[in-house]
């Protein structure tokens, strides 16, 4: 019994210490998965994060950190270390690359939440969600699961359209997450341009970098540099000029 | 020294935080926009600057370089603490909007792609 309550109270009060070994751990067991079991078909990184997934949704509202043993992982995987160590990434970054897509870039940024928001509200519409109100938060929503609840707030939205504009934004950053590497190939994601245009156009910050963490890290950094954009792109647009555009049209 | 690179990351981190947070509440959005991108810009210019110069010191450059290998286990231990019950149980809605509307960018990255490079081209001929 003693020896319990030492080691739960070891592991509770040493929480970010407690995650670095886990993540440690499942990134080593992942690598050894990919290389023993998958001849390394499948990335290492993308079997970790598969896992942490699936842990997540054993968890609670805040995923595994819900237990008191794993609380530290909320603070790892908070948006402080999440932002610093991006923004770390950038050190691998190509200055020139980052001018010849810096156009493009911002293009994409601007086509890449438009056509987010319309085809997600439309789905909405379709599933019979069709006031403008809940046009609006649900397509913001499927932007990112921030820029649709601070949309969902500012038009006056009920809280379970915010909840289901929440749900599409963390739909979205899991599909983004799994599917990257798979569909890599097919959308040329492999250089440093095409990354800053992926990044523009798919926005959710953590979807992005996990996608191409697991599809190739030396392009994360340029994915990201956009992707960071994209929710205050979101968040202007939204519940301004798509909101009211949507007023007038349904 | 290493702590001398951490030290600089994490002031061209905290000067985006801060402009990211000027650009928020200048458009009357709130919240934080692209504060990362501009600790990102900020970063890489300096270092650029620096390595034409004189180079940052390789003990220094080992200060950033450890934090942007731990972005790997950071994104994992995020993932673990995603709401993923939450985006399932939430309804069809939110599973068929995410995904779709996500799918349609993924069908326009090849296209943006391609114009980018053509465009590219013609603006060097």
């Amino acid at each position: 019994m003693i020896g319990v309550d030492v080691l739960d109270e070891v592991f509770i009060k040493n929480g970010l210490i407690v995650a670095f070994l886990t993540v440690g751990v499942m990134l080593f067991l992942a690598d050894w998965m990919s290389k023993k079991i998958f001849n390394k078909r499948i990335p290492g990184v993308a079997i970790a994060i598969l896992a942490a997934l699936v842990m997540a949704y054993f968890g609670g509202d805040k995923g595994i950190s819900n237990h008191s043993f794993f609380s530290g992982m909320a603070l790892l995987g908070g948006a402080m270390f999440r932002d610093f160590t991006i923004v770390a990434t950038a050190m691998g970054a190509n200055l020139s690359e980052l001018r010849k897509t810096g156009l493009p870039g911002i293009i994409s940024l601007f086509i890449g939440v438009t056509v987010t928001f319309f085809v997600g509200g439309s789905i909405g519409y379709a599933m019979g969600y069709t006031d403008a109100v809940s046009f609006t938060t649900i397509g913001a929503g499927a932007c990112t699961y921030i820029v649709g609840p601070i949309t969902g707030a500012a038009i006056g939205a009920s809280s379970d359209l915010i909840a289901i504009s929440i749900a599409a934004g963390v739909v979205k950053t899991i599909f983004v997450t799994i599917i990257t590497p798979l569909v890599a190939k097919k959308i040329g994601l492999d250089n440093p341009s095409t990354a800053m245009i992926f990044g523009g156009m798919i926005g959710t910050t953590s979807g992005v970098a996990a996608g191409l963490a697991a599809t190739d890290p030396k392009l994360v950094p340029y994915g990201a540099l956009t992707a960071t954009f994209y929710t205050g792109m979101g968040v202007l647009l939204c519940p301004s000029v798509f909101y009211l555009l949507m007023v007038y049209l349904l | 020294m290493k702590i001398y690179g951490v030290a600089f990351l994490a002031a061209c981190y905290l000067i985006g935080q801060v402009i990211g947070k000027y650009i928020g509440i200048g458009l009357g959005i709130g919240g934080n926009v692209g504060g990362v991108g501009i600790a990102m810009i900020l970063l890489v210019l300096i270092n650029d600057r620096f390595y034409k110069k004189i180079s940052l010191h390789v003990e220094t450059q080992a200060g950033v370089l450890f934090w942007s290998s731990m972005y790997i286990p950071v994104i994992v231990a995020m993932s673990s603490i995603l709401n993923v019950k939450v985006a399932l149980s939430n309804g069809w809605v939110a599973i068929f909007s995410g995904i779709l509307a996500t799918s349609c960018c993924y069908l326009l990255i090849p296209l943006i792609s391609k114009w980018s490079q053509l465009n590219l081209k013609e603006s060097i001929e």
